[in-house]
């Protein structure tokens, strides 16, 4: 089976007056039907703006290069500003952070729904309404005929987010790019409008590209995750195995900083990682994590790590041995 | 016992919200009858959704805000007694975004020293010391000194916020969302900079935040809002084991904590959270309660305290 959405070797640079900014560096990844993949990260990885590669929506400035970049079959690297606008709000929708932002405040909630139908689809609008509806009524929002006529400011910020995911089914896509869906809403709305995602994914059967920085979300949604370092992936696996057993020092220190309830004795210090991302301007050489690593040695800053994998589905990127990390992990629990 | 460091009775405080030209302006109770107290050294975790009043009780205490009922006393003595300058010195805010609470035209230093100059401590020759001193405490390399804000990183930013808030040694820092705009790896540095800081100088905070966890981990005692009221407090331990209130229990359920494989939780609330303005009548969580009777629709619940806990509901569990 091929997978839906195939990403491999993907860089993103800008060029900026302090020289070039390699924003995202050799990301591969892919994404199949029905299952969630995530991007986590802290800000300034490069997360979000994989996705904006991935649909063509970079800032002018920003350059994208890959060996592979492929949806459905069709390679986007060739596709034309055209053809992208027939895949974006169609097969590929994509959810925003903000949803008071990414709503237009001029246009009422019907009207903005509607719109991706009408330009993909080419329907009558009362078919669009219909749609519009029946997604309003699927993402648990009451009275959703009289809602259609509402602007975005009449709704809470709960609301106007399953307003974008609505908007985001409209077309029935086959993958859903959410980037922070939740990071701008209460914890209890932020549990059910995870729920909702990933029902509605079980029920389509769509593939999730799912990016945040809450390790805590990551857990309970993703199959899959890659963790994302100063623009490489660091490590990748099934959500267990990075969870339970974390080998890059970077994962291991970020799974380090969380208290837990229940876990983390109250009041004790937390882990946390020293010193500052560094920001990926000129040439990189070595290791980008070694300044706050535990465990440099000179080996680090020598040459570039390459990503080691060490079965089909599990991957990192440290000079150390997967023997070695997993002693280290032993080591910070003490 | 002694007096507690701060207490708070019947706090109210209403806002009349225009509804529109030539409607009559309506109240909202931001924060509807509150009392709370705190010990010295503790730290008071204040934890509900947005909206729910909890920064507007920080704003009474700092008197941001004028109450408009109730009372707060500071060691006994009422609050609205003590000048501004006298509050500022014993109450400090840390607040939310690093990133706008400082003046990006000062640099850091003249940020932190601020306080000493508002309130003329000393000579100004002994200023450049203080500032030196509070700086190494909170973790900031000295040349950061004539930096401006822009170029430091949201950690960075936030020390300065500790320092400025810490160099005039206040008894009480109100942390207001202190870590919610910082990355996990940061967030943590901030947090075991807070416990180191409370240990050294005996301050007392209140700590307001959406992240359960994180007050988990910080806070002696725990106080849930909803719609401006305290719905439940008691120690920490006590509420993060044996909730009972249903508000607490689905907040507590909502936690997501990094353990794979548990899934998403279910927490049973409704999806509207009410408008402050028309307050549900009865127990006003009754519309989102998943077990709500009869009488929690129609009669407000009395408080309840039982056992240093206290709780306001029909059908508090054990």
């Amino acid at each position: 089976m091929t997978a839906l959405l195939e990403v491999r070797g993907l860089h993103v640079e800008i060029a900026l007056a302090a020289g070039l900014l390699k924003a995202v560096r050799d990301v591969s990844f892919s994404v199949d039907r029905g299952r969630t993949l995530a991007l986590v990260g802290e800000s300034g990885c490069g997360k979000s703006l994989t996705a904006l590669a991935v649909m063509d929506l970079l800032p002018p400035r920003a350059q994208r290069r890959a060996e592979t970049l492929r949806f459905e079959g069709l390679d986007l690297r060739k596709a034309r500003t055209r053809r992208m606008a027939d895949l974006r709000g169609n097969k590929i929708a994509m959810i925003f952070q903000e949803p008071m932002t990414s709503l237009n405040p001029c246009y009422t909630i019907g009207n903005q729904l509607e719109e991706a139908m009408l330009r993909h689809r080419k329907v009558p609008r009362k078919v669009a309404r219909d749609r519009a509806v029946f997604l309003l009524e699927k993402v648990g929002i009451t009275a959703a005929a009289s809602r259609l006529r509402q602007y975005p400011h009449q709704l809470s910020g709960g609301l106007r987010q399953r307003v974008m995911i609505a908007m985001g089914l409209m077309c029935g896509p086959a993958m859903i790019i959410a980037d922070e869906p939740t990071t701008a809403l209460d914890v209890t709305i932020q549990a059910q409008i995870l729920s909702l995602l990933a029902s509605l994914q079980k029920e389509f059967q769509m593939g999730l590209l799912l990016i945040t920085h809450d390790l805590g979300i990551v857990a309970r949604v993703a199959d899959r995750v890659n963790v994302m370092y100063c623009g490489q992936v660091v490590e990748s696996g099934e959500v267990t195995q990075i969870f339970d057993n974390p080998l890059h020092p970077y994962t291991q220190g970020l799974l380090g900083c969380i208290p837990i309830p229940g876990k983390t004795r109250p009041g004790d210090y937390l882990g946390s990682i020293p010193g500052v991302v560094p920001t990926p301007i000129g040439d990189m050489k070595g290791c980008a994590f070694r300044n706050r690593c535990t465990f440099l040695s000179s080996a680090c800053a020598a040459e570039d790590v390459a990503l080691r994998e060490i079965s089909s589905d599990r991957a990192y990127r440290c000079l150390l041995s997967p023997e070695t990390c997993a002693q280290n992990l032993r080591g910070r629990a003490k | 016992m002694s007096d507690p460091m701060l207490r708070i009775r019947d706090l109210t405080k209403t806002y009349m919200v225009s509804m529109g030209l030539l409607k009559v302006r309506r109240p909202l109770r931001a924060v509807n009858g509150v009392s709370l107290s705190v010990e010295k050294g503790q730290v008071l975790g204040l934890v509900g959704e947005s909206g729910c009043g909890k920064s507007t009780i920080a704003k009474l205490i700092l008197r941001l805000e004028e109450m408009t009922g109730g009372s707060i006393l500071l060691d006994g003595k009422d609050l609205s007694a003590l000048t501004r300058t006298e509050l500022a010195r014993r109450i400090q805010p840390v607040f939310q975004d690093p990133y706008a609470s400082l003046n990006p035209r000062k640099s850091v230093g003249s940020i932190i020293s601020l306080p000493l100059r508002v309130h003329k401590v000393g000579e100004a020759a002994s200023w450049k010391k203080k500032v030196d001193e509070i700086m190494e405490i909170v973790g900031l390399v000295p040349r950061l000194k004539h930096s401006f804000p822009n170029q430091l990183s949201g950690g960075q930013r936030q020390r300065v916020a500790v320092a400025r808030a810490l160099i005039m040694r206040p008894e009480i820092v109100i942390c207001d969302e202190p870590t919610s705009a910082l990355d996990v790896s940061v967030q943590s540095q901030i947090l075991n900079l807070l416990m180191d800081l409370r240990r050294d100088f005996g301050l007392t905070y209140i700590l307001i935040s959406h992240n359960l966890a994180v007050v988990e981990h910080m806070a002696s005692r725990v106080a849930v809002m909803y719609l401006g009221r305290i719905v439940e407090e008691a120690e920490t331990r006590s509420i993060f084991e044996r909730p009972r209130h249903p508000y607490t229990r689905a907040l507590l359920a909502s936690v997501l904590t990094p353990e794979p494989g548990r899934g998403l939780p279910e927490t049973h609330l409704g999806i509207v959270y009410p408008n402050p303005i028309d307050p549900p009548p009865g127990c006003t969580f009754h519309p989102r309660c998943p077990e709500a009777t009869e009488v929690c629709r129609q009669v407000p619940p009395e408080p309840l305290l039982e056992n240093g806990r206290f709780v306001e509901c029909h059908h508090p569990g054990n």
